[in-house]
This record gives structure tokens, C-alpha cells and sequence, in this order.
């Protein structure tokens, strides 16, 4: 077997074990948002489409299960998919809209309509406002896996993340994915050869935001409730940052950021308040000026150094 | 007591000089992205942070310097105006070859760096300013009592944004500005310092944000979250205004405002959200914006 | 290969399995129930530390915690330990609520107090139920968390919007202020305490005009208060509390609204009097739960704390003190820090102390305990910084709040 292979399997054996020794509902919100990283990395990292409003699927999702579940009274995987519906939804309308510009307008529309969201969901009243969607239950996975057990919560997201990266992997080394990095790369020269370029944008951005409703929806299953939080401006920042930080355009980059980021604020909200904010805003303009590649692509491109070297 | 459309005079204009109000600040804050959009390509996403940082160092000047309203009006787009320029060569200038999102993110940051530091040192409630003895007080009008600040708001705005337009495309610096921007090689062979040029051009828009900082901070709160909201709504109407043009930059927000304010009196839950609902219909009939270019 | 990778893959999954089957096995581990865990008491105080509320609780309430445990250590002598920790919850439901979930989960905190931030009390009331420890609410103030979101960890300790509500809802609708327009914040606690002022309005023949709601922690109250003046009502209802009081009421001066219209502050602590100043304030009624000029012991007290902080306490603070106090005395009392026999030591123990007079917990979880009407004096009335208030009224416990027969508590036996 191949060492990419190997590497992932090394990963999936600590994903395992993990919760044994690390508090394991700090790994489960690790998971969720490396799952919410790497669907933005699909957007960004693969097809060159900078959003900066992916924190309205993450909320909506989060709302849309949580409602599902707390009220409607679904089963936890059906308000999980019910939540996945409602941002891929979101997804294609926004998608729609956004695709007719290019670039940083591309961007600003993407901000915009996401900030649109927040306001709705602070008026809307079945969010709860400011207070949030609370005291969703668990539930019980298929039946009989008492979910509010936090273990086996562990391993059910653990299975929801292997599941879609899996998917988001198999998607970016098909044919599909191949288009989207040709799109990246040169849109102008994509369209020469005959590909509906705003086509695969829109279905790209639809399974970005659905993968991205996933996390967002599992995330409040972990916590029991859906809050503003997940649907503020601040959040889609973060989830650029976890990108950019590990490596975008590379399929473990996500997920390094996200581990780097979510760790760094756990451990340093209590200690230093607000100014994590500083820290990360700092991280951003050092990983822009500097250290564009991320940590995985750093990495990769000091592997692929020392190969050549050795050659 | 007379009434508009059912809802009673006073109330009506009195959300209406509101909107005129807040859609002054959207006028010079989208004016000043556009300005520095058309120098630099780069979205100033730092516009919203230098904003609060000009209302902040206002209020500081009172505080701490005993500095009062009208210097602080001329010192503190000076002071935000240095920094500015200092960010555009320290860390801006390396980013012209790359693509364009690499500015805004650039920016992002930024903008929480200095949003981060002031919530560190002044927490999130908003600190207070008085308004200046000679703006206190009202215009009785006899169907609405017209605060002299908010007046005072409204043409300030107007004489900065009037001004800058004047400059842009009436005086030959202007003129030297518009053609760095369209052909900067060109531009430069003709002995004009262009990085020179690129780097006022960045001060001066960071300036602008600064003044209508000073000029908010009587009004409202100043508090470190004061930017951040506004400026995704400069955003929105940007995208709807097109940056082709600085009028047309001025009018759309002028007009947004006002229709932020209207939309108070008639139906009030709708107003936060009513900028980005035009924002998406434009999209859909004039994506380039009512005055933008196509690119 | 793929095969290869399957069967890796497949026997990787008998470890979650093996654990899984384990766990279902052997039921967790409850710690035994006559015991102090660890030998260790730890009292968790969360609070917002820099935002809205800060003056209300804030570094004043830590400062009132650490208090009560240095004199408890110092006058019973307990023979466990007692700890504090303290976070700043930003005023956001899902900060709090995980990190008392981590309080709980990682470092043994037995008792929460304060949660100011009604939104946050209630996030932080369920995962106290949900972990089986102790919550003792002094700074929100939602009645929600004695009626819908009611449990039976939950102590509501100083004050309720029924309490506040009633005060000035009967007094100042009684006085000819009978049509009401309510500035509210948009959140439990706001819309709370706009409904019961409503309530007690209408049962003193008021009426309420309407309302409009702010977001918390609102720059800019001008098109609120433009609202508020066009309803024409007799008085503005400000259903908001801290930083948002005070806003409100200076955009008001500005606007020129207390020409015509009456004000009245429904949550006014004598911090915002003291930020507000005398002349804008004087004459303002509204209840509140404790006053440092009462008598000799709230004197001594407040002294104390005076000197530590520089700044009178607020309710919350004088409460957040006698939480604690109440809460050691029953872990001692009754030898274990199990939730459910605390919890029923408290309720059967009367509490006397410098800040809470006739104390009783009923139950569905709220303190009963005298309030006062309170009117703030005129400039020239005031003797000394801080000698804001005039008591008009003492409201006795079993009056001051809602009746244990209205109550809408799931949990109580109907």
C-alpha cells in the first residue's frame, strides 16, 4: 500500500483512540469544523471561489436540524439530513446569485446574502434569537445507540466525518474535480473548451454548502443547541483562516487548520479574552504575506525538495 | 396631527432624517472603498475597523488629551490616514501581482487585529462622546424636532463626498490619479510617482473612513464592534452601486439609506435586511451594479 | 489493495465496537453519594466580564464570590476545600454553555453562580440538569427559569422579572401613568419582562400601546425612541437592563422625549444610577433587591466590598455573596456535595443574612425574599456618593413574587 494510504490510516487509528485521552467533546468540535474546512476547501482550495458567507449553511443547517428534531420530533439522522437539505438548498439559491459576478464581488455577495441570514435568524422566532435553539436531545442512533452518551456520540461523528471526506476525496480526484481545478487554474480557457463553466461553479458551491450544512448540523447535535454564533460573519472568517492556515488546494490542509484553530481557542479564550481575535487576525496577515502555502502545503513542498535533491 | 400614509408626520420624517443620516455614512465609507478599489484592486475589508478607529482615537483625544470635536475632526483622519499608508507599504504592496482575494484577505485580518485589541482594552460597551456645545439641541421645525447634530451629519457628508469628487475628476491631480489607474506603466513614464501615488491614495481613503468615524462618534456609541456591521452593508451597496463611478457610489448610498429609513416606518422587521434583498434583485436584472462597468 | 485496505479498516472498527460494548455493560461510574468529591468543593462563577453587563456582575461578582469563601473558610472552618474558577461568557448562550459543560466534564465544579444573561442561564440551567450539579442563578433574571425551563438544580437566587415588573407596574400605572410603549431587548430577558410588566399594567387598569425590540448591547436607539414618541404614550417602558438603560435614557434626553413622556427603567441597579447622575435620574422608581444604605449590617458589608472593588455592589453582587454562603453551609451541613441532597437541605434552610430578609426557597427553584420600591432622590437629598435612594415600599417575599399556585413549572405535583 501506497504512504498516502498509509498516512490517512495512521489518522483514522488516532481518530479512534482519541477520546480516551482527549476530552472528547473537544475532538467531536475539532471533527466537526475540519469537516466544515475541508467542504470550504472544495470552494476554494479546488475551484478558486473565495465565500465569505459559508457560515449560513453551517447555521442553517444547525437551525434546521435542531428545529427538526427538538419539534417535528424526527430521528437524529433523519434531522441531520433534513438540516443537510436545508443548506444545499441555501446553497444552490446563493450559489445562483453569486456565480453572475467574478472575484472579490464574488466574495462581497457571498458576505452579503450571508449576513442577510443572520439577521433573518435573529428575527425569525423559531431560532430563539439571542438565546438560540436549546435543549435539542440526542437522541438514539438508529434505534438504540444512546447518543447522549458522549463516546458513542464520538464515534457517530467520527463515522459522519470519514464518510464525507471520503466523499469530498473521491470528488476531487474524478473527472468532476478535475473540471473545477481546470476552472481554477483558467476559467477563461475552460470555457474555450467547451465546459458550462457557471455549471460546475453552481454544483460545486451546492455540495460545498450541503458538506458544510453537515458539519454545522452534527456540531449541534454535539452541543444540543443551535446559537447566532454559528451563522455570524465571524464565523465564515474562521473557516477561511482554517483553510488558508493548513493549506488550501490540499485535501489534509482543512483539516490541520481546523485542529490548530479550534485547539488554540480552547486553550486560549480563558486566558487572554478577546484577544484571540488579535491572534488570529495576526495569523491571517503573517499566512498572506508569508506563509501562503499553509502548513500542509509547506510541508508537501518541503518533501517534494528533498526528493528532488535526493534524485 | 397630520399624517402620511397613516402613520403620523413626526415619526415619518423623523425616520426619514434618520436614513439620511445613516445613508451618509454608507455614501463616504462606499466612496472611500471605491477610491481605493479603483487605485488598488484590493477590497478594503480594514474600512469598517479604521472607521471605529477613527471614532475611537476622537474619543481618546477627549479623554485622555483633553482634545476636543473639531481638532479631533482634522487630527484623528491625519493620525489613521499615517497608518494607513504605513500598512499599504509595509504589508499591501507585496500583493499587487497576486490575485486579488489575497488583499481582502489581507484586510480581514487586519480588520480583526484592530477589532481584537480595542474590544481587549475598552470591552464591548460602547464608550460615550458628547455631542459639541454649538451642534446640541434642535431645530423645532413644527412637524419634527431636527437634532442640529444629525444635521450637522448629513452636510458634513455631503461637503466631504463633494469635495472628493471635485478632486477626482475635476483637478489634474485627479487626473494624474485616473490615469495611474488605468494605464499605471504608461502613468509612470511620464515621470509621475505612481507607488507614490498608490500609497496617498490608500491614506486618503483611510482617512475618509476615520472622518466619518469622528463624525458618528457623538451619535452613537463607540464601540469596537461599531464597524464590522456596517461595513458588510457598505459591501452590499458597493456590489449594488457598481464602482465604476464615484457619483454613482455617493447616490446608491445616499439612497439605500433612505430607503433603510422608509422601510422603518412601514414595516420595521424588515429593515435590517432590506439593503441585501435590493442587493440580490440587482443581481439578478443589472449584475454589473446601477453604475458599474462591465469588467 | 482495496481488499487490503477493507479489512484494515474493518478490524479498526472492533476497537469503537469492543469500547461501545463495554460502556454499555458497566454502567458509569457515579462517584458515591455520601462523599465530598475529591474533598474538594469548586464554585464556578460565570459572568460577563467586558460587555453590556459588566457593571452588574463582572469582576464585582468574583470579587463578592471570593469573599464569601475566604469568611466561610475563615468562620466554620470546614474540613474540605473550597475553590473558585470564573470565566467571562460574553453574552453568548453557546460560550457559557460549554464552558460549564467543561467546568463539569474536566475540572469537577460542583456549583455555578451568577450567569448573568437570562439567555445564558437557561443554556447553563439544562446542562446543569443534564450533569446533575448545582446551579445558583443571582444575575439573570427571566422567570422562565422558574416556570417553562424550570429544574431541579436550579436555584433563582435574587431577583425576577415578576418582581421587577410589579414594583413600578403597579406604582407609576397607579399614579396616572396608565398607557404604556415598551423599549425592549430582543432576548428572554427583555421579552420576559415586558410581558410581566404588561401584566401587572393591565390588572392596575393601564394600557400597553406596543412595543418595539432592540438587539442587545444596540449603538444607536434614535429610531427606537422615534417609535416610542409617536405612540403617544404616558410612559416609556425600558425593558432592558446595564449598558442599554443607560443608552436608552440619554438618546431619550437628547430626543427630547422625557419632556412629555414619563421614563421608568425597569431594571435600574444603583450603578446605572451612579453612571447616569442625579439630576438626569432623580425621581425614577423601580424595585430592587438590595441597597448598601439599608441598615447597619448591609453598611458593614457593603464597605467591605467597597474597598476591594471602589464601587457600591449592585444586587447581584450582595447576592452572588449569600449564594454561596447558603450553598456551603448545606454541603457542610449535610457532609457531600450530591445535587439532590444539597438541593434539598437549601430548600428546607431559612436564610437570614445582611442581603436577603424572610429567605425562602420554594419548589420550583425561586428565593423568595423581601424587595424594595425604591425613588431615586433628588440631588439635593443625597448626603454622600452613592446615597441614591429613597426605600418607598418594602415588598415582602411571599408577595414580591409569583405565586408557587400560578407557577407554570413542569416539575410541580398539580
Amino acid at each position: 500500500m501506497n504512504r498516502g494510504m498509509f498516512g490517512y490510516l495512521v489518522l483514522l487509528a488516532f481518530g479512534l483512540v482519541a477520546p480516551f485521552v482527549i476530552y472528547p467533546v473537544l475532538m467531536m468540535k475539532i471533527l466537526c469544523f475540519a469537516l466544515f474546512a475541508c467542504a470550504f476547501n472544495l470552494l476554494l482550495g479546488y475551484t478558486g471561489l473565495l465565500s465569505f458567507g459559508h457560515a449560513a449553511f453551517f447555521g442553517t443547517a444547525a437551525y434546521v436540524a435542531g428545529h427538526a428534531i427538538k419539534v417535528w420530533g424526527l430521528p437524529t439522522e433523519l434531522g441531520l439530513l433534513a438540516g443537510v437539505i436545508a443548506s444545499a438548498l441555501l446553497g444552490w439559491a446563493f450559489g445562483s446569485l453569486a456565480i453572475r459576478r467574478l472575484g472579490i464581488y464574488f466574495a462581497m455577495v457571498t458576505l452579503a446574502l450571508a449576513q442577510m441570514m443572520y439577521f433573518l435568524f435573529l428575527q425569525a422566532p423559531f431560532t430563539g434569537g439571542e438565546d438560540g435553539l436549546q435543549g435539542v436531545p440526542r437522541g438514539k442512533l438508529l434505534g438504540f445507540v444512546d447518543l447522549a452518551n458522549d463516546i458513542n456520540l464520538y464515534y457517530f461523528v467520527l463515522a459522519i466525518f470519514v464518510a464525507a471526506f471520503w466523499l469530498i476525496y473521491r470528488t476531487i480526484h474524478s473527472p468532476f474535480g478535475q473540471v473545477l481545478k481546470a476552472i481554477r487554474e483558467n476559467e477563461t480557457r475552460a470555457v474555450s473548451l467547451g465546459y458550462d463553466v457557471a455549471k460546475y461553479k453552481l454544483l460545486a458551491f451546492v455540495l460545498s454548502a450541503a458538506l458544510a450544512g453537515l458539519a454545522g448540523a452534527t456540531k449541534m447535535l454535539v452541543f444540543k443547541f443551535a446559537t447566532l454564533t454559528d451563522a455570524h460573519w465571524h464565523q465564515s472568517g474562521e473557516v477561511v483562516l482554517m483553510t488558508i492556515l493548513g493549506g488550501m488546494g490540499t485535501v489534509l490542509g482543512p483539516v490541520v487548520g481546523a485542529t490548530v484553530i479550534v485547539t488554540l481557542q480552547n486553550e486560549l479564550a480563558d486566558k487572554v479574552g478577546s484577544l484571540v481575535t488579535v491572534i488570529m487576525g495576526s495569523i491571517f496577515v503573517i499566512c498572506v504575506l508569508l506563509f501562503r502555502r499553509g502548513v500542509v502545503g509547506e510541508i508537501a513542498a518541503l518533501y517534494k525538495r528533498m526528493l528532488g535533491e535526493k534524485a | 396631527m397630520t399624517e402620511i400614509f397613516g402613520i403620523p408626520i413626526q415619526a415619518f420624517m423623523g425616520q426619514l432624517m434618520l436614513g439620511l443620516v445613516s445613508g451618509s455614512f454608507y455614501a463616504m465609507l462606499s466612496l472611500g472603498l471605491a477610491v481605493i478599489f479603483g487605485m488598488l484592486n484590493i477590497i478594503n475589508f480594514a474600512h469598517g475597523a479604521l472607521y471605529m478607529v477613527g471614532a475611537f482615537l476622537g474619543w481618546m483625544c477627549l479623554e485622555y488629551l483633553g482634545i476636543g470635536y473639531w481638532p479631533a475632526l482634522l487630527l484623528s483622519p491625519l493620525v489613521v490616514g499615517v497608518v494607513g499608508m504605513l500598512i499599504e507599504r509595509l504589508m499591501l504592496q507585496w500583493l499587487y501581482k497576486l490575485d486579488h482575494l489575497y488583499g481582502l484577505l489581507l484586510t480581514f485580518g487586519l480588520a480583526l487585529i484592530l477589532e481584537g485589541s480595542f474590544t481587549n482594552a475598552y470591552g464591548v460597551s460602547g464608550q460615550s462622546y458628547s455631542i459639541p456645545e454649538e451642534l446640541s439641541g434642535a431645530f423645532n421645525l413644527g412637524f419634527m424636532y431636527l437634532p442640529k447634530y444629525r444635521a450637522w451629519i448629513i452636510l458634513a457628508s455631503l461637503l466631504v463626498c463633494f469635495a472628493t469628487w471635485f478632486v477626482v475628476e475635476k483637478t489634474r491631480l485627479g487626473a494624474n490619479l485616473r490615469a495611474a489607474t488605468e494605464n499605471p506603466k504608461l502613468t509612470q513614464a511620464f515621470g509621475i510617482n505612481v507607488p507614490l501615488m498608490v500609497m496617498l491614495t490608500y491614506g486618503f481613503g483611510c482617512a475618509l473612513a476615520a472622518f466619518a468615524g469622528v463624525l458618528a462618534a457623538p451619535a452613537i456609541q463607540v464601540s469596537p464592534l461599531m464597524g464590522s456591521n456596517l461595513i458588510i452593508i457598505v459591501f452590499a451597496v458597493v456590489v449594488i452601486g457598481g464602482m465604476g463611478s464615484i457619483l454613482g457610489s455617493i447616490l446608491t448610498g445616499l439612497g439605500l439609506g433612505v430607503i433603510e429609513g422608509l422601510t422603518k416606518v412601514f414595516y420595521p422587521e424588515a429593515s435590517a435586511t432590506v439593503v441585501f434583498v435590493i442587493m440580490a434583485i440587482v443581481l439578478m436584472i443589472r449584475p454589473a451594479g446601477l453604475f458599474g462597468k462591465e469588467k | 489493495m482495496q481488499r487490503k485496505l477493507l479489512s484494515i479498516a474493518l478490524a479498526a472498527m472492533l476497537i469503537p465496537a469492543a469500547n461501545f460494548a463495554y460502556a454499555q455493560a458497566k454502567p458509569a461510574a457515579k462517584p458515591a453519594a455520601m462523599k465530598i468529591s475529591g474533598d474538594t468543593v469548586k464554585i464556578g462563577v460565570l459572568t460577563d466580564m467586558s460587555g453590556v453587563y459588566s457593571d452588574l456582575g463582572g469582576q464585582g461578582s468574583v470579587i463578592a464570590a471570593q469573599m464569601a469563601i475566604d469568611d466561610y473558610v475563615a468562620q466554620y472552618k470546614p474540613k474540605f476545600k473550597v475553590e473558585m474558577v470564573y470565566a467571562d461568557h460574553q453574552n453568548k448562550a453557546d460560550v457559557g454553555s460549554n464552558k460549564v459543560r467543561e467546568w463539569y466534564d474536566t475540572q469537577g465544579v460542583d456549583m455555578v453562580t451568577d450567569a448573568l444573561n437570562s439567555g445564558v442561564a437557561i443554556a447553563v440551567s439544562k446542562v446543569t440538569q443534564e450533569k446533575n450539579r448545582i446551579m445558583i442563578n443571582a444575575g439573570a433574571a427571566s422567570t422562565r427559569l422558574t416556570n417553562e425551563d424550570c429544574s431541579p438544580n436550579t436555584v433563582h437566587y435574587v431577583y425576577d422579572t415578576y418582581a421587577l415588573a410589579n414594583g413600578p407596574g403597579k406604582a407609576v400605572t397607579k399614579a396616572g401613568g396608565d398607557t404604556w410603549f415598551f423599549l425592549t431587548a430582543d432576548y428572554a430577558f427583555g421579552t420576559s419582562l415586558e410581558q410581566d410588566t404588561s401584566n401587572a399594567v393591565k390588572a392596575n387598569g393601564g394600557k400597553v400601546l406596543g412595543s418595539v425590540r432592540h438587539p442587545l448591547n444596540a449603538s444607536d436607539f434614535s429610531s427606537f425612541l422615534l417609535q416610542a414618541q409617536a405612540s403617544k404614550a404616558k410612559v416609556v417602558g425600558l425593558a432592558n437592563a446595564g449598558g442599554d438603560t443607560i443608552n436608552s435614557i440619554k438618546a431619550a434626553n437628547e430626543f427630547g422625549l422625557t419632556k412629555n413622556q414619563r421614563l421608568v427603567g425597569l431594571l435600574t441597579t444603583i450603578i446605572d444610577i451612579h453612571a447616569l447622575g442625579l439630576p438626569t435620574t432623580q425621581g425614577m422608581m423601580f424595585t430592587e433587591g438590595f441597597y448598601w444604605n439599608l441598615n447597619d449590617d448591609t453598611r458593614v458589608w457593603s464597605r467591605r466590598f467597597f474597598s476591594k472593588h471602589k464601587k457600591m455592589p449592585s444586587m447581584l453582587h450582595a447576592g452572588t455573596y449569600s449564594a454561596i454562603m447558603t450553598y456551603l453551609k448545606a454541603v457542610q451541613a449535610t457532609g457531600t456535595d450530591d445535587a439532590a441532597t444539597v438541593m434539598k437541605k437549601m430548600k428546607a434552610t431559612p436564610i437570614n443574612d445582611f442581603f436577603a430578609k424572610n429567605g425562602k426557597i420554594r419548589e420550583d427553584g425561586r428565593m423568595e425574599h423581601d424587595m424594595y420600591l425604591v425613588e431615586v432622590k433628588k440631588p439635593a437629598e443625597s448626603k454622600e456618593p452613592w446615597d441614591y435612594y429613597n426605600i418607598k415600599a418594602v415588598l415582602p417575599g411571599n408577595e414580591a413574587f409569583q405565586p408557587l399556585a400560578l407557577s407554570r413549572c413542569p416539575l410541580l405535583k398539580k
